[in-house]
């Protein structure tokens, strides 16, 4: 509640600002204008996470100096055992011989009538704990009771997420090669025009969707306590939505574009085809959340229903002719893209996080209610925000108005779920050294305050005044959909690949995924800002166009360096995907024949 | 009474519910209503051959990085005369077929500049397709992608009448000995883009830039004189395209500017003419339009004098009264 309010009074507060900045705007100080500022506190924040991290290595060293200090005492402690006489030191032995000598009985707690299960309550005991890498972990538990079908699908889904991950950032690093190289090669179907939507695409609906609905598949199965409603249906639409991609790729690589709004460029008869895909998963979704064996529904299934049936609307009002001549279709682009990222990505992936977060740590969400809460309020806030990227362009101005003003709204959603993520891991802090799950959630979720909040302030009119149409849109996009969304799907599928296939990848190799990872996009991120940012003030001050081109050119070499960075990390996830999964139905086999024993 | 934590039913239904009833009041309504908008009187429709150019650009997706919006803001000045109003888009924005919709011109990244008044910034043919075919030839720093697939490489020999043959400088031919000509294709784009031009509103009720700078306005309040325009810097946004900022221009399509005789010349009537109303004497290289529609008196004589004065080029400035003054004997002229 508290946080609540602080969130509106922080809303109100800045609601006069841009509202203000209609009439005037100046850049003479424009690094002291609120959007600019808000930029550089949040990515101090994550510079500050950081410092917070080697400051906690300091202290170990400061311990180690304290414990020879301690060291020394002892010694003093030794002089003086060695000063005390014979008799003394009989009668402490003696008496230290008596505590060590001493037995339970055995009944002190429970007394010695016989045990009996009258009820049935006890379906089976385990005499020694199988510890995991946690200490609270269990996995033989999970491994027993997930049927073989449920998971051969999720391991499918994934790994056809991975290709696409992989195919996906090769075809972008090549992109953001040609900014550095225009001449790299000379094939149309090879041209930047024709590639990016290749890229984005390829991204949104092969790697992330398709990893999004797999993780989904085990949570909604786990959580309503019972079997996936229809397991051939979720293979019909693991088959569409691939064949919309192949499909999808080949027709942009042709020159068949749909008409260059973003992530609408694939023609309908294709996105048809994903559209499908998700009637069939939210009905298959629906019908197992429908006949769950639990009476309430665990939060995780409510964003993740609602991220299938708001996608699925959302994609017919972003395909249906009627309303899209002339700026019409400007309005429609504004709504889709965003709410494709908020609605679908966004949306789901917490759904995930409701589920993988808690379990992973094996404990209840900090507060079931900012969860519904942050779910409420997504929808109501995220769905007004999309004609934010059309600041200043020739739509009205009371969308543009109001697209602002529920940006700035968008604290209330995101504070609610950060808060709720952080305190679920509030007191489980030294577990993030030595598992290497944790990281993966931490990242996503300082992301996750980070890159909503930055998109917030990126809404006000003085900020989208210097930064739109620049690079900083390109880094903003990654900072959240590589940043926020990428990150909680690793988390989510390096917590439960292992679980369900008996295999632990090598934990040097996570680390490796990990950190070349979170570098390489801090090395894309930091570039594309700074650049974006000189470029902008460019072309305020009014310098011919060429010269914000060759002003980008050293930020464009640090993009790629990041770029490949990142596309290194995802071959090695590539490979510890492969590790996890491999022979995994003969583990399970031999598994059987315990299961049987046991 | 909606029991969400335990009946799937309702919250499903309210989900969904109230996400199209907020998506029909913040999408289709104003979609709807933008759609009403009807164009400005004197605006042109495309012609056959400009929408094949228009859908050349969709399916080369030019819109990954050009946008074809002018903002209420100072800074989009520099890329038309107003800003852009939604009636702008009346023809060019219609759904393209039965499987494409209407295309997302307005763009949402200026990667390369932007396109609303290309056809007026930049109205010669020939720039257009050396540029296509390779950006490289005309804008050294540029890092568009070329489009040779929109060209044919032919034999001196096997060229046709009806022909458009780029002029191509040697250095970036892979066979000196070819001749590049324009498909289809690349000549309806260049349509395409030569048609991009804002129209003029009726009246002159038209919506201001929100001012950016206020050093600008302050010089524009104080009545733009010579001394506060820069001459190189209009120069590289205008001339540069074509005569290159090295003043060298480029062998076979656009001449130099370093010791030129017309540029040199100390009576500078002559060069102001070509700049008010174009030159095409010369068959060996690409036609020049004319800019006295674009550029003030002002502007025309800081170019020029930055022309005159550079690149080892030693002529007398040109004020602004020379400018008026031949700008008059050319309307005499086409009165007569």
């Amino acid at each position: 509640m508290k946080k609540c309010k602080m969130a509106i009074l922080l809303f109100s507060g800045v609601l006069p600002n841009i509202l203000s900045a209609q009439d005037k705007i100046t850049t003479d100080n424009w690094l002291s204008s609120p959007g600019i500022i808000g930029t550089f506190v949040l990515i101090a924040i994550v510079m500050i996470i950081a410092i917070v991290i080697l400051f906690i290595k300091l202290n170990t060293y400061i311990d180690k100096m304290k414990r020879r200090q301690i060291d020394k005492n002892r010694m003093a402690f030794d002089d003086e055992i060695v000063a005390m006489d014979e008799g003394e030191i009989d009668v402490i032995l003696e008496k230290r011989k008596a505590a060590l000598k001493y037995k339970l009985k055995g009944d002190e707690l429970s007394g010695d009538s016989e045990v009996s299960d009258e009820k049935g309550l006890v379906h089976q005991f385990i005499k020694d704990p199988n510890n995991a890498f946690f200490d609270e972990k269990k996995k033989t538990s999970l491994s027993l009771e997930t049927p073989l079908e449920l998971k051969k699908i999720v391991i499918y889904y994934i790994g056809a997420a991975a290709l696409w991950l992989v195919l996906g950032t090769l075809i972008g690093q090549y992109l953001g090669m040609k900014f550095l190289w225009p001449e790299m090669d000379s094939q149309s179907w090879l041209s930047f025009g024709r590639l990016r939507p290749v890229h984005t695409n390829m991204v949104f609906w092969g790697w992330s969707s398709l990893a999004m609905i797999g993780l989904g598949y085990f949570v909604i199965a786990r959580t309503s306590n019972t079997k996936i409603y229809n397991y051939s249906w979720a293979w019909s639409a693991w088959r569409l939505i691939n064949l919309t991609i192949i499909l999808g790729t080949m027709c942009l690589m042709a020159g068949v574009n749909n008409g260059g709004g973003e992530y609408r460029e694939y023609i309908w008869p294709v996105m048809l085809l994903f559209a499908v895909g998700l009637i069939i998963t939210f009905i298959n979704f629906y019908k197992t959340v429908a006949t769950r064996k639990i009476s309430e529904i665990y939060i995780s299934n409510w964003f993740i229903l609602a991220a299938l049936i708001w996608t699925i609307v959302l994609s017919v009002i972003g395909y249906l002719p009627f309303y899209q001549d002339g700026l019409g279709e400007t309005v429609i682009q504004g709504y889709y893209m965003h709410q494709g990222v908020g609605m679908w990505f966004m949306t789901f992936t917490l759904g995930l996080v409701y589920y993988y977060l808690p379990s992973t740590l094996n404990k209840p969400i900090y507060s079931y209610s900012l969860g519904v809460l942050a779910f409420w309020t997504q929808m109501l806030f995220y769905t007004m925000i999309g004609t934010h990227h059309f600041v200043f362009s020739p739509l009205p101005w009371w969308l543009q108005t109001i697209a602002i003003v529920f940006s700035a709204g968008m604290v209330i959603p995101v504070v609610a779920g950060t808060t709720n993520f952080l305190m679920t891991m509030k007191g489980s802090w030294n577990h993030i050294s030595k598992s290497y799950v944790l990281p993966f959630f931490l990242v996503g979720t300082v992301f996750y305050f980070v890159g909503s909040m930055q998109g917030s302030l990126q809404a006000f009119r003085f900020t989208n005044f210097v930064w739109h149409f620049t690079d900083f849109n390109v880094a903003h996009s990654h900072m959240t959909m590589y940043g926020i969304i990428a990150f909680f799907l690793w988390a989510g599928i390096y917590a439960i690949l292992p679980k369900l296939t008996g295999k632990e990848p090598s934990q040097v190799l996570v680390g490796a995924h990990f950190w070349l990872a979170f570098i390489g996009l801090f090395a894309y991120m930091i570039s594309l800002m700074a650049g974006g940012t000189y470029k902008g003030l460019s072309w305020i001050d009014g310098e011919p166009f060429i010269e914000s081109v060759i002003l980008m050119k050293p930020y464009w070499i640090w993009r790629a360096v990041g770029g490949s960075l990142m596309l290194a990390s995802h071959l090695v996830f590539a490979y510890n995907f492969y590790y996890m999964v491999k022979g995994y139905s003969k583990i399970k086999s031999s598994r059987k024949v315990e299961e049987i024993t046991v | 009474m909606l029991n969400f934590h335990k009946n799937h039913k309702n919250l499903v239904l309210t989900a969904g519910g109230v996400f199209i009833a907020l998506s029909i009041l913040i999408a289709i309504i104003p979609a709807l209503q933008m759609q009403e908008t009807e164009p400005i009187p004197n605006e042109k429709p495309l012609t056959d051959n400009e929408r094949e150019g228009l859908n050349v650009y969709v399916s080369e997706n030019c819109m990954a990085c050009h946008t074809q919006q002018v903002r209420n803001i100072e800074m989009d000045n520099m890329w038309g005369k107003r800003p852009s109003i939604p009636s702008d888009y009346y023809y060019s924005k219609k759904r393209l077929d039965v499987w494409r919709q209407s295309p997302s011109i307005l763009g949402s990244e200026r990667t390369g500049p932007d396109l609303t008044d290309i056809g007026k910034r930049q109205p010669s043919e020939d720039w257009h397709l050396l540029h296509l075919y390779n950006p490289r030839v005309v804008v050294s720093a540029s890092v568009m992608p070329s489009y040779p697939w929109l060209f044919e490489e032919v034999d001196s020999a096997s060229v046709r009448k009806d022909d458009k043959v780029v002029a191509v400088p040697k250095e970036f031919l892979s066979n000196p000995s070819k001749k590049i000509i324009a498909k289809n294709d690349a000549l309806r784009l260049v349509d395409y883009l030569k048609y991009l031009k804002q129209t003029e509103l009726p009246g002159s009720n038209v919506e201001d830039f929100i001012p950016a700078l206020k050093k600008i306005q302050a010089d524009r309040v104080a009545g733009g004189n010579q001394g506060a325009l820069d001459g190189g810097k209009l120069f590289s946004q205008v001339c540069a395209v074509c005569h290159q900022e090295s003043g060298k221009g480029v062998v076979g399509a656009f001449p130099s500017l370093i010791g030129s005789e017309i540029v040199n010349d100390e009576n500078s009537e002559k060069l102001i003419r070509v700049v008010i109303q174009g030159y095409d004497a010369r068959s060996d290289y690409g036609v020049m339009p004319g800019f006295g529609d674009q550029l003030s008196d002002a502007e025309i004589a800081a170019i020029l004098t930055h022309e005159r004065s550079s690149w080892g080029n030693d002529a007398a400035p040109v004020t602004k009264e020379d400018v008026a003054q031949v700008r008059q004997y050319v309307e005499m002229e086409l009165n007569k």
